[in-house]
């Protein structure tokens, strides 16, 4: 098992979905006090479509040119999500609920008549519904590398931007900060994690990419920085792991052991997290009604002294 | 020598098809403390967002000392209401504070330890010294009011607009909040706040504006606060239960 690690191009793969588990780890938490987690759902099932009608045009598989597909098909999916909502009655949820079903539906009966073309069969094509980082070629690495590196970049250099953006947007555009502005930058940056992610991790689980790392962060610290800083360490450690593991065996889809990895994380979270975790809540309990049983004791006792 | 600082001509604005503000004009002398004043949906707090531009307007002009409000804005302080904003997001009371200065650090620019500095002294004028590293969902309602105002004295602004700022607070908070209005009063900066507690409107308040969608009176408080005023912007079905000098307003219908 451990000889997969000595091979050149495993290591590649692992660097690649690493630093795409570092951005979408410190893109989620963005996402996360946007409240807008399951936006990230519905973006990358809307990417689909994208994927296959940029292979049918240019009928080969490039990275680069596929991922432009995608992330204008997620944008297209983004614009309903917002028309729906704002001109009709409909909800945002529903309006994700239902874009999200349509355009995957979509991408999956576009992907059947891509297969049935010459040489669709052999693209891969089918690789972007569960993932394969395996069958990343030199350049796709290069390309998700750099995306994933100017989305880390925009991340950490915004800090404060981002934090003043996500907790008090009207103030923020009080002191000049412009809020369109940070909400197009957002949208951006979301996209072009979502839609460099799925070729390794695929359509359906690319959203908990960013959805875990985040919320089990929330479970260790109470600052903002950490949260990212925790968030993308979670995913990249969940990217690499959860990749070297889906190489042991041939044809493992990478996406389910990277999910499964943070999903192992956020549950030690869940019970261990010092913020707030279960276990530690309960002891914290515990502790307490000791302590204010002994003082009731304690007053119980006094009282008995005074009366005799 | 009390020139004006606000100008609003005609003011008006919408959500969706309800008109919300209508032909607003009225104008705000330098040094003054204005409670506005009108019963729930008059209003007052889209007036105030607009002013500011963050809710859109229908028609209308507003101007800060002649100036556009994109021009003025580094002199203008907000304290939106409380309740505003999610009190979960993890960060702590000096935090908060800080962000007050985040449009004279520069975008993209590190807080120094001065700008820290400059933050904890405007905690401690609202007592708060103590809560500096305290998380804010750890505060209580009254204490995230004071977090509130110490970043808006962060800001060391000219002119402030508050909403609400002492809903749902405790006497001490409401004491302390009222001690720093008048001190900035002192200091000749201008407050507008939208107030909804009648009774302390003539301790509290040098001016007072009455908003019912539209001004229905404005002044000085000495002028304007009266029993006529308060019943016509409050509405026709209304009336007056006398306790004293207490200021008390039932509805007769439902």
């Amino acid at each position: 098992m451990l000889s997969n690690l000595l091979h050149i191009n495993t290591l590649w793969v692992m660097a690649s979905t690493m630093i795409l588990g570092i951005a979408a780890g410190g893109i989620g938490c963005l996402a996360y006090w946007k409240r807008q987690n399951l936006m990230s759902d519905a973006l990358s099932h809307a990417a689909l479509p994208g994927v296959v009608v940029a292979f049918l045009i240019i009928q080969e598989k490039n990275l680069l040119l596929l991922v432009i597909g995608a992330a204008l098909s997620a944008l297209l999916g983004a614009f309903f999500i917002q028309w729906f909502t704002s001109a009709s009655r409909i909800t945002e949820d529903t309006a994700m609920g239902m874009t999200l079903s349509v355009f995957y539906g979509v991408g999956v009966m576009l992907l059947a008549i891509a297969n049935r073309s010459p040489g669709g069969n052999q693209s891969g094509l089918n690789n972007f519904i569960y993932g394969q980082a395996a069958a990343m070629v030199r350049s796709d690495v290069i390309t998700m590398v750099v995306l994933a590196a100017i989305v880390i970049f925009i991340i950490f250099i915004a800090f404060k931007e981002w934090k003043l953006f996500l907790f008090d947007p009207d103030f923020a555009k009080g002191i000049g900060l412009s809020i369109r502005g940070m909400n197009v930058l957002y949208t951006i940056v979301l996209v072009t994690t979502i839609v460099i992610g799925i070729q390794a991790v695929g359509v359906i689980l690319m959203a908990a990419m960013l959805i875990i790392p985040a919320v089990s962060a929330r479970y260790w610290t109470h600052s903002f920085k950490m949260m990212i800083l925790l968030s993308s360490v979670i995913g990249g450690l969940s990217g690499a792991f959860g990749t070297w593991v889906s190489s042991t065996g041939s044809g493992l889809p990478t996406g389910p052991f990277i999910v499964l990895t943070s999903a192992a994380v956020f549950t030690i979270s869940l019970f261990f997290g010092k913020e707030h975790g279960i276990v530690i809540r309960y002891i914290q309990f515990k502790m307490q009604q000791r302590s204010s049983r002994l003082d009731h004791q304690q007053v119980m006792t006094g009282k008995g002294g005074r009366s005799q | 020598m009390l020139s004006s600082v606000i100008h609003v001509d005609d003011l008006s604005a919408s959500y969706q098809k309800n008109k919300v503000l209508n032909d607003v004009s009225f104008e705000v002398k330098k040094g003054t403390i204005t409670a506005i004043v009108g019963p729930n949906g008059a209003g007052k707090s889209t007036l105030i967002k607009t002013m500011l531009g963050l809710h859109p307007k229908l028609t209308g002009n507003v101007s800060f000392w002649g100036n556009s409000f994109k021009a003025a804005k580094k002199k203008i302080g907000y304290v939106p209401q409380r309740g505003s904003v999610d009190w979960d997001f993890p960060t702590d009371a000096l935090d908060v504070v800080t962000m007050g200065l985040y449009g004279k650090i520069g975008w993209f620019r590190i807080p120094s330890k001065k700008d820290k500095e400059k933050a904890m002294n405007a905690l401690k004028k609202m007592g708060m010294e103590s809560y500096a590293h305290r998380q804010i969902s750890q505060l209580s309602g009254g204490q995230q009011q004071r977090v509130f105002l110490a970043r808006a004295l962060a800001q060391d602004a000219e002119l402030y607009f508050m909403d609400e700022p002492l809903a749902g607070v405790d006497a001490s908070t409401e004491k302390a909040i009222m001690t720093i209005l008048k001190e900035l009063k002192s200091n000749g900066k201008t407050v507008l706040v939208v107030h909804h507690d009648l009774q302390t409107v003539p301790e509290y308040f040098d001016h007072v504006l009455f908003l019912n969608k539209t001004v229905y009176a404005h002044g000085e408080t000495e002028e304007v606060f009266t029993k006529d005023n308060i019943a016509t912007t409050y509405g026709g079905d209304m009336q007056w239960v006398g306790k004293g000098d207490q200021y008390v307003i039932q509805s007769t219908s439902h």
